[in-house]
């Protein structure tokens, strides 16, 4: 498979472009592999890409149940950042941020991330006290992250709104210059091609319909393409892990809801950076294509549907131009939903179970994308070594019962 | 958007509730002597089941009041609606 570059693009447009090769392979499934990940969304795939790049594991096979990144990898607002408050979220997503300053240059794809910096909004007194407060964890963590005055977040974002009869006037804001967002369909496809190139077998169309066991120990996979042995087992499918784990006979402490999202029609550009705000809950950046691209709430109720109400797509509407009054006439294109995986503590899962030879990667909620490339490279330590990447230790699923909990709820501000 | 049956009120649309998530959840007794592990699968263990599902909602800009609601958390169906503490209706196969 020829490697993206100047000459190979020359070379193929002198040719028409008609003879590039398939990005990856669309292989049977064998009747066995070493390892056998569940779900090819961002976090399967980057799983497999770095079994096989750093551990040397070439007998792979991803099993995806429709296509790939059509899941919550397709669905969210692609906001990346590593701000959050506890020690243990800020090594985990800070690994994902560096990872991701070199992913496109990693996997030869690019995945066009962008550091526009990520701002969040204060609003009252207890937003000032909060965000500050994440700032300065943030700096013992080694995280870059600055607070802004008013002065500053209105000289940095002039379009927000600074009306003196604003309903919730912006008092400041956090502001983390090396958070951005990034094309979330490349990400996947690039990890698929990177992972296809090492040997690895992306297998879509496949849904699992049962976990087989032998005793306490995992030995394949009964799919809809047959069934498929395997030595290890890793499950990392968001907001269906609950499935998953009911066929492998455990309970997770998670609840699965549907988490909506927006695009407006395309603008001249007009947003340079990302806005977050957790007061009015809104969460807005303007893609390449230019359109705004909006995050809204988590319904309360559990979905798999999906699908959302309404009314949170209004609650966020009016929310945006709260923020953004020159936003009131724009049209919206589309919303969706994806079904997130919410864990009770609002932090990730990442973890050996109670079958040896079964993990599973999940309770990334409403803010997995961020932890693509990390979540995979610590996920495949994970699997390899059968015990937790020092990183990944604190998300262990023991801490439910040894009340060691990762409590991030209202350390995002709004989202995840 | 969904059309909610109060037990209490009537119905309302969805924008006046909130899900409060799984209903029909024990709390170990005495809870003192609960082990680490009936503890925690009290506080954080869910069936969040593809399918039906038993769960409690709020009609929190109505009465206030607390019920319980079989719904699909496939389809959005609601299958039925009783007050807390009446028996929970059993699923048709």
């Amino acid at each position: 498979m020829s490697r993206y570059s100047a000459i190979n693009l020359l070379r193929n447009a002198l040719g028409g472009h008609r003879h590039w090769p398939v990005v990856w392979r669309d292989p049977a499934p064998k009747p066995r592999y070493e390892v056998v990940i569940v779900g090819g969304g961002g976090h399967g795939l980057a799983t497999a890409y770095y079994l096989a790049k750093h551990h040397g594991i070439r007998d792979i096979a991803v099993l995806e149940k429709g296509w790939l990144g059509g899941g919550n990898t397709g669905r969210n607002t692609t906001v990346v950042r590593s701000n959050y408050l506890n020690d243990e979220s800020g090594s985990l997503y800070e690994l994902s941020l560096k990872l991701w300053e070199g992913l496109s240059q990693e996997l030869n794809y690019n995945v066009m991330f962008s550091q526009r910096g990520v701002l969040n909004l204060a609003h009252t007194e207890h937003d000032v006290q909060s965000l500050r407060r994440h700032v300065f964890a943030n700096r013992t963590q080694g995280i870059d992250a600055e607070w802004l005055s008013a002065d500053e977040v209105r000289a940095f974002c002039p379009i927000l709104n600074f009306s003196p009869g604003a309903r919730f006037p912006i008092r400041g804001g956090s502001l983390q210059r090396r958070g951005g967002i990034a094309r979330h369909d490349a990400v996947a496809w690039g990890f698929a091609r990177a992972a296809d190139r090492l040997g690895v077998d992306i297998i879509q169309n496949c849904e699992v319909t049962a976990l087989k066991r032998e005793g306490d120990r995992i030995v394949g996979l009964e799919t809809s393409r047959g069934e498929i042995a395997a030595g290890k087992v890793g499950v990392v499918v968001a907001g269906h892990c609950g499935v998953l784990a009911a066929m492998a006979g455990f309970r997770l402490p998670i609840e699965s809801h549907p988490l909506q999202a927006l695009v407006s029609e395309p603008l001249k550009p007009v947003l340079h950076t990302v806005v977050m705000s957790g007061l009015v809950h809104v969460y807005v950046s303007q893609s390449d294509k230019g359109e705004l691209v909006i995050g809204a709430g988590a319904d309360t109720y559990n979905s798999y549907a999906q699908r959302g109400s309404l009314g949170i797509i209004e609650g966020t509407a009016h929310a945006l131009i709260e923020l953004f009054p020159c936003f009131s006439r724009l049209r919206m294109l589309r919303s969706w939903a994806g079904i997130v995986d919410i864990c009770t503590d609002v932090s990730p899962i990442i973890s050996k179970t109670p079958v040896a030879g079964l993990y599973f990667n999940c309770g990334w909620g409403t803010g997995g994308f961020k932890a693509t490339p990390g979540s995979g490279f610590v996920f495949a330590h994970t699997i390899v070594r059968d015990e937790p990447h020092p990183v990944a230790a604190p998300f262990s699923l023991d801490r439910f019962t040894s009340g060691a909990i990762v409590p991030e709820h209202g350390a995002a501000a709004v989202a995840h | 958007m969904l059309l909610l049956h109060c037990p209490y009120c009537g119905p309302r649309w969805e924008q006046e509730f909130q899900c409060r998530g799984e209903a029909h959840i024990a709390r170990p007794e005495p809870a003192a002597e609960a082990s680490d592990a009936t503890w925690a699968a009290y506080l954080y263990l869910r069936s969040n089941p593809k399918g039906l599902h038993y769960e409690r909602w709020q009609h929190t800009h109505g009465c206030r009041r607390w019920f319980n609601v079989l719904r699909s958390t496939l389809t959005h169906e609601i299958v039925a609606i009783y007050r807390p503490g009446e028996p929970k209706p059993e699923l048709k196969r």
